[in-house]
């Protein structure tokens, strides 16, 4: 069955400022197949988002659109959800939004276990200032702020989550949009705090200063550096050796925040009335 | 009639807390400092006890922007920091009057610069409270000298926020924040509550305005979409870079305050009718300054005492017609001379205006101000 | 002018000093319909670091709110007696905890009770803790600028429940040793 994105979409805002070949419009696709599948309202939809290229998603679709400041997204999604929980809040960032800027924000909110939907455009790169070096470029990777090459190590978004206490997290491709849908709608279906680390591709700038080739070529690179989840099993140490994994890769039952306090709300008013 | 009223012994920050409250604050996002942190402490027991919601964020960044957040989803919200906290949320105030989104932020001003003097009174932060977000927009702040004033001005507070659609800062010091005296608790029936203008029909333009030129706002979720941007937007509330639109967008956040400025200023005259050396003192350096001009005036000195709760806007004025008459001006605050920066460009040249300032961590002492009249 | 009484309570932190302002303080404001002020000042530490609690009651609105000239002043440490000793007026009250300022509270000073506070608390009540109560007796029974009845009741609501007869003891023995070590001070 055909989705109506303009149903999602503010069409009056096409087309969006991405580059040709970026992969950040495949991945609101994703997340417009999810909601349509999930039968989301646009009335009861809060997307927010903070500073750079993903962050001019909340722009384009017709939701209760809020763009923040560089790295906040998560704190106001985390006063929006808190006040309005019947709000299906979904952040969308990218990895210097997520990563360095809102790093701490991260954490907390996956330690929280607010039920906010993350999604992050991971390019490995600041696109909307210019190419400079991210907390998820590849090592020796060049950027403009890494000409001789980025000398520090990655953050690994999944593990940073995990880690940190999400409770549900995953990973796919751009490329492999099957699996993109699949986790992200099933971030979307879990209670909880959920980060989707959603790999984009940015030819105008890590493509070209890296020479990855145009956008194809870049995905199949990246496809490359990663391997299915299910086939952790099958594959040897040294197949999986600095590669990432790809699919649901944490998924766990944790009480969600916004219950917990509605609960405690409902507890001091009994015992008040008990009084 | 007086054994019905409801009056209690609290500290500012309690007084603070209750306010807030009965203001109809529901939402209180906060991260711990001294000396405000006994507001958080308040909040945190007595909002889910009221149905709201209370959450110690990460941190004072992550603090305002929950509150703003919880604002934008239709709630009534307030944090409560100190000066190194207020400075971290300084991006995120802009944001707000940008965006306009009403908020209340507590800054219960101490020693700076920096980590400075936690524990001591201190009004070193009203350049800060007035300038201290990039860029230009409007700043509202109310000053309260005592704990019953306190609570009053936080209801004030959250009414200005909601009326004008902007943050508003309560400006206390530590003497006001943990003093403790009698307050009365006034019902939300016996106090005035203004609550945000909704918007009415379809299609709904966030940023689309009157004469009054504050556009209305729902809470998300209440059926009409609307998109929130820190850019310079349009009507629309899309990002514009038309020239002529910035313009207006940034010109009419602080016209806003400056139309509708005579219903929320508000200053005290204390002995002012006859006064030839006029104190403009704020917070609790005008009860020293109250108690040097009662002593003035027993020795026959016609000193009196202007005091404003709005330090921003300030009763311009009121100001500028009191210091007509005078034949000198003391400024006494706890900082090395701000707001006398604010106090010399409303009154201008011609009579001399002087400072009494102090950063030693203890308040200005009457005795101080005496000699200063009496000079 | 109005008639302002302003009490000093000088320590250490831990002395409950503070806690013993606001009851003070409450006492008049709320159950004898005065007007009160309390104001602290305090170091970052919790525990150990110097403490002062100030009363300021009036029949009137009290404007500054900090004691300025104390009427009474109660010395806990040898430090908090070093340090406000000198700003005192001769005719104040001053009140030492005669175990905690060992040195000599020179003779200029006309209104000097030293009573062994801290002793009392531990010896009578059990509690070394309720000191500042005890402190708060004495005080009233001195300076009757508080009722009796008020401080009591404004005792019972700042303390935590089951230490009511506890507290209760040791404004008691403030009382008795008001008569015991400041029967030069009480008026027949």
């Amino acid at each position: 069955m055909a989705v109506d994105y303009f149903k999602y979409l503010r069409k009056e805002k096409m087309p969006h400022i991405w580059c040709a070949g970026c992969g950040h419009g495949m991945i609101v696709k994703s997340i417009i197949r999810a909601i349509d599948k999930l039968g989301w309202k646009n009335n009861e939809i809060a997307l927010v988002s903070g500073i750079g290229c993903s962050s001019r998603t909340p722009g384009y679709l017709d939701f209760h659109t809020l763009h923040t400041t560089h790295g906040r997204a998560l704190a106001f999604a985390t006063g929006i959800k808190l006040a309005r929980p019947n709000l299906k809040v979904i952040v969308v960032g990218g990895d210097g939004d997520m990563m360095a800027i809102g790093g701490n924000h991260f954490i907390h909110a996956c330690r929280r276990n607010i039920d906010i939907k993350l999604v992050v455009y991971n390019n490995n790169i600041y696109g909307m200032t210019g190419g400079q070096a991210s907390p998820t470029t590849l090592t020796d990777a060049k950027a403009t702020t890494a000409p001789y090459g980025f000398l520090e190590e990655p953050f690994d978004v999944c593990n940073m989550a995990i880690a940190s206490g999400a409770s549900f997290v995953g990973r796919a491709l751009d490329l492999d949009v099957p699996l993109m849908d699949r986790v992200i709608l099933e971030s979307f279906k879990h209670k909880g705090f959920s980060v989707v680390d959603a790999w984009s591709q940015c030819p105008t700038y890590f493509g070209r200063f890296n020479r990855w080739g145009n956008p194809s070529e870049m995905m199949e690179k990246y496809k490359q550096i990663t391997y299915n989840i299910r086939q952790k099993d099958q594959l040897s140490e040294e197949e999986k050796k600095g590669k990432y994994p790809v699919g649901i890769l944490h998924q766990i039952e944790r009480p969600e925040f916004c219950e917990k306090y509605e609960k405690l709300i409902e507890n001091l008013k009994t015992k008040e009335e008990a009084e | 009639m007086e054994e019905k009223k409801n009056i209690r012994f609290l500290s500012g920050n309690e007084a603070c807390g209750e306010g807030a409250i009965v203001a109809g604050c529901r939402f209180f996002g906060g991260y711990p400092i001294s000396p405000s942190s006994e507001i958080a402490e308040f909040m945190s027991k007595r909002l889910p006890l009221a149905g709201g919601k209370f959450i110690q964020m990460e941190d004072e960044i992550s603090s305002i922007a929950a509150v703003l957040g919880a604002s934008l989803a239709g709630v009534k919200s307030m944090t409560a920091t100190s000066g190194p906290g207020f400075s971290l949320m300084q991006e995120n105030i802009g944001f707000g009057a940008m965006a306009e989104i009403p908020a209340v932020i507590v800054d219960v001003m101490r020693g700076g610069p920096s980590t400075g003097n936690p524990t001591g009174p201190s009004q070193s932060d009203v350049m800060a409270i007035r300038w201290g977000s990039h860029g230009d927009y409007p700043a509202i702040a109310l000053c309260p000298e005592s704990v019953n004033e306190v609570f009053l001005l936080t209801i004030e507070a959250f009414n200005i926020a909601e009326f004008l659609r902007t943050p508003v800062v309560l400006a206390m010091d530590e003497i006001t924040a943990h003093m403790r005296e009698k307050v009365e608790i006034l019902g939300e029936e016996d106090v005035k509550i203004i609550k945000r203008k909704k918007p009415e029909k379809h299609p709904y333009l966030p940023y689309e305005y009157g004469e009054d030129l504050i556009p209305p706002l729902p809470g998300y979720g209440e059926g009409f979409r609307f998109h929130v941007t820190g850019l310079n937007h349009d009507k629309t509330g899309f990002p514009t870079n038309k020239s002529e639109l910035m313009e207006e967008g940034n010109r009419r956040i602080m016209d806003k305050v400056e139309v509708n400025k005579e219903k929320i200023i508000k200053h005290e005259e204390f002995f002012t009718d006859d006064c030839e050396i006029l104190v403009v003192a704020f917070g609790s350096s005008a009860r020293a300054a109250k108690r040097a001009v009662r002593t003035a005036r027993e020795k026959g000195i016609k000193a009196g005492l202007f005091r404003p709760l709005t330090l921003y806007p300030l009763s311009e004025k009121a100001l500028r017609s009191i210091a007509r008459k005078a034949k000198k001006v003391i400024v006494p605050e706890m900082n090395l001379g701000q707001y006398i920066l604010i106090v010399e460009r409303v009154i201008g040249q011609g009579i001399p205006i002087v400072g009494i300032n102090q950063v030693d961590g203890e308040p200005i002492t009457p005795s101080r101000i005496l000699s200063k009249i009496e000079e | 002018m109005s008639q302002r009484y302003e009490i000093r309570l000088a320590g250490s932190g831990g002395q409950g000093l503070i806690l013993g302002g606001i009851i003070f303080s409450e006492a008049a404001a709320i159950y004898d319909r005065k007007f009160a002020t309390q104001t602290q000042s305090y170091g970052p530490e919790s525990r150990g670091g110097a403490s002062k609690s100030e009363v300021v009651i009036s029949d009137e609105e009290v404007d500054y709110p900090k004691a300025t000239n104390p009427d009474v002043v109660l010395l806990f440490t040898e430090a908090a007696k070093e340090k406000y000793l000198p700003m005192c007026r001769k005719d104040a009250i001053i009140i030492a905890d005669s175990d905690l300022v060992k040195s000599e509270i020179p003779s200029e000073y006309s209104k000097v009770v030293k009573v062994p506070l801290t002793r009392i608390a531990k010896e009578s009540v059990g509690r070394e803790f309720v000191a500042n109560i005890v402190a708060l007796g004495l005080i009233r029974e001195l300076t009757n600028i508080v009722s009796e009845e008020s401080l009591e009741k404004a005792l019972l609501t700042r303390i935590p429940k089951g230490t009511e007869e506890m507290n209760k003891k040791a404004l008691k023995l403030g009382k008795e040793a008001a008569k015991k070590y400041g029967v030069h001070l009480l008026k027949a």
